[in-house]
């Protein structure tokens, strides 16, 4: 029972927790007004004039196309291993009880838990005992390996929910294990599974940690944005590829927020 | 009884199996679930402990191999020598100063986080509580080299900090403050205190969650119990909310160390040209080609969140995750 619905929080916690959300958020906003200053050659504040014109030089740079095509395809792959490699994970943990499932989750969630660097250097110190030359594949590999947490999360959380009594039921109205798999168990997890694929892609997208490690002389965005960073070389063009990468990855989030919504409000008042 | 005596008499209430290899198939995974559990399970228990396992195992095993310093090449026999290399004074310092970094930015990430936190769980509701949860969600997902490129526009010298500090005629305190030895610099995008602000901007998220989880969990009427008794606010603070959501803090307190103790791009990017943990093991691993070392730096962060882990497990911090 709550009984606190009509008190108002003291006005020092208010201030603090507007000034904490204005901290988090007025840096991500500066980032939209940066990629329109007509200066070149500094940070300088407030910017000296307001254009479009560096949208049109960076559409005609091929780097910048190059890089984000990489990405673009390395988080699509990735996303599609993790979606399966999650999901078959996923529906084995929370359908039955083994010997070593506790192991099984903690296995999913390291590659999350352990700082990037040490799955970054992990793989490179494999890739360089087995001889195996960096390529698009050795990027995917990587990344496939920290999707598969984010999947495997939003799967768990819906199965958890799922009854399993709709299966039982399923199968005693006379449908199959694929009839069951296609009729009653996908529906049920597909947003889930939608949401989960969203966020995987996303995390991939963004990825640099790891990235550095296993890329070799090959650029995805945030390695051509982490050069930008060391080295400056075209800072306007940096300002309009940080606000587009930063609305890819919004995107995703948002909608994965709300395919998910309802269930996260069912799991919020649940206590 | 086989599907195909089924077929022959069919009883009323059984339905014929659906026959082919899908019907074999299917009839099987039922009759024997722990095949089809086996089956589930195998791709990416496969993936993962070949992929990831196999990696840590090849990282843990060069870091028991030694570099030669004349040829520069990496002589595959056992020795401990690499961990010598690693106990080196300038080698511990780095250490040392990485692990001061994680424990400051911790703590400040704990007090900025607490009553965002303490907001979200307790006050918002209905609306505001989705604006709160996306408010937190929304920083913690986007980019994590924009959110540092913002950083370096904010604390460039010509940047947006110092001109409003300028406009409140309060550029005396920046420059005090850059005069001071060890947290100072030329300017803030070349100092610890930006390095440490950026850490602290970046993990933030990864507090603000576990903390709120685990003040959800307080019911309000305890607060409520503990003012009825006379205790002031800061008492009430000590004595009944901070005990209960310290297992959340020290949740959350895992992510920001062990990020904290893995980051490298950050104080490349914003801070001083000392070294930290993941950028030693970054110039090793690259230019100096010296892998071994590489792999003998980190372990060093791995055996530090061993211990991390065993402590926050005893103190319940897991179950606030």
């Amino acid at each position: 029972m709550r009984s606190d619905g009509s008190q108002s929080a003291p006005l020092g916690l208010k201030i603090a927790a507007a000034c904490g959300l204005l901290f988090l958020h007025l840096p991500i906003l500066l980032i939209f007004v940066y990629a329109f200053t007509t200066e070149e050659k500094s940070f300088v504040w407030p910017p000296p004039g307001l254009t479009t014109q560096w949208f049109a030089v960076t559409w005609n740079r091929p780097d910048v196309w190059q890089a984000l095509s990489l990405s673009v395809r390395v988080a699509a792959i990735s996303t599609a291993i993790a979606l399966v490699l999650g999901t078959l994970c996923s529906a084995a943990v929370s359908r039955t009880r083994f010997f070593g499932r506790e192991t099984i989750s903690l296995l999913v969630i390291l590659p999350i838990a352990l700082p990037g660097i040490i799955t970054g250097i992990a793989l490179r110190s494999a890739f360089s005992l087995a001889d195996i030359p960096f390529s698009f594949w050795t990027i995917v590999l990587g990344h496939a390996t920290f999707c598969v947490v984010v999947v495997y999360n939003n799967a768990v959380a819906r199965f958890r929910r799922t009854s399993g009594s709709m299966i039982e039921a399923s199968m005693d109205l006379g449908a199959d294990g694929f009839q069951t798999f296609r009729h009653v168990v996908l529906p049920n997890i597909a947003t889930a599974l939608l949401a989960g694929g969203m966020l995987a892609f996303a995390l991939s997208f963004d990825e640099v940690i790891v990235t550095t490690f296993t890329a070799g002389q090959q650029q995805t965005l945030p390695i051509w944005m982490l050069e930008e960073l060391i080295r400056p070389r075209q800072r306007p063009v940096t300002n309009v590829v940080a606000m587009v990468v930063m609305l890819v990855t919004l995107l995703p989030i948002l909608a994965a927020y709300y395919l998910t919504r309802d269930g996260d409000q069912i799991a919020g008042s649940g206590k | 009884m086989t599907s195909a005596a089924l077929n022959a008499n069919p009883a009323p209430a059984i339905l014929p199996g659906s026959g082919g290899l899908r019907g074999a198939l299917s009839d099987l995974f039922w009759r024997k679930p722990k095949v089809l559990l086996l089956l589930m399970l195998l791709p990416p228990v496969l993936w993962l402990g070949i992929v990831y396992i196999g990696s840590l195992f090849a990282l843990l095993a060069q870091s028991f191999f030694s570099i030669d310093e004349f040829s520069g090449l990496i002589n595959r026999e056992f020795t401990l020598k690499t961990y010598g290399d690693l106990l080196q004074a300038a080698n511990l310092d780095i250490i040392l100063r990485t692990v001061t970094m994680a424990a400051l930015v911790t703590l400040a990430s704990a007090v900025i986080a607490f009553p965002i936190a303490y907001y979200a769980a307790r006050y918002a509701r209905g609306r505001w509580k989705a604006l709160f949860y996306l408010g937190i969600m929304l920083p913690l997902w986007s980019s994590y080299l924009v959110k540092i490129y913002a950083w370096k526009l904010i604390l460039a010298k010509e940047g947006i900090l110092t001109w409003l500090l300028a406009k409140l005629h309060l550029l005396w305190m920046l420059d005090a403050w850059l005069s001071l030895p060890i947290v100072g610099g030329n300017s803030l995008s070349v100092s610890f205190t930006g390095t440490f602000i950026v850490f602290v901007y970046v993990w933030l998220p990864f507090m603000i969650l576990p903390v709120q989880a685990a003040l959800e969990r307080v019911p309000g009427n305890l607060v409520e119990a503990s003012s009825d008794l006379g205790a002031s606010p800061g008492q009430t603070f000590r004595n009944v909310l901070f005990p209960l959501a310290l297992p959340g803090i020290v949740a959350g307190s895992i992510f920001t160390f062990s990020l904290t103790l893995g980051d490298y791009i950050i104080p490349q990017i914003i801070g001083t040209s000392r070294l930290f943990i993941g950028q030693a093991v970054y110039s090793q691993q690259g230019t100096a080609g010296n892998i071994p070392l590489a792999a003998a730096f980190t372990v060093v962060p791995i055996v530090i969140m061993g211990f991390y882990l065993w402590g926050a497990k005893r103190m319940g911090a897991f179950d606030a995750l």
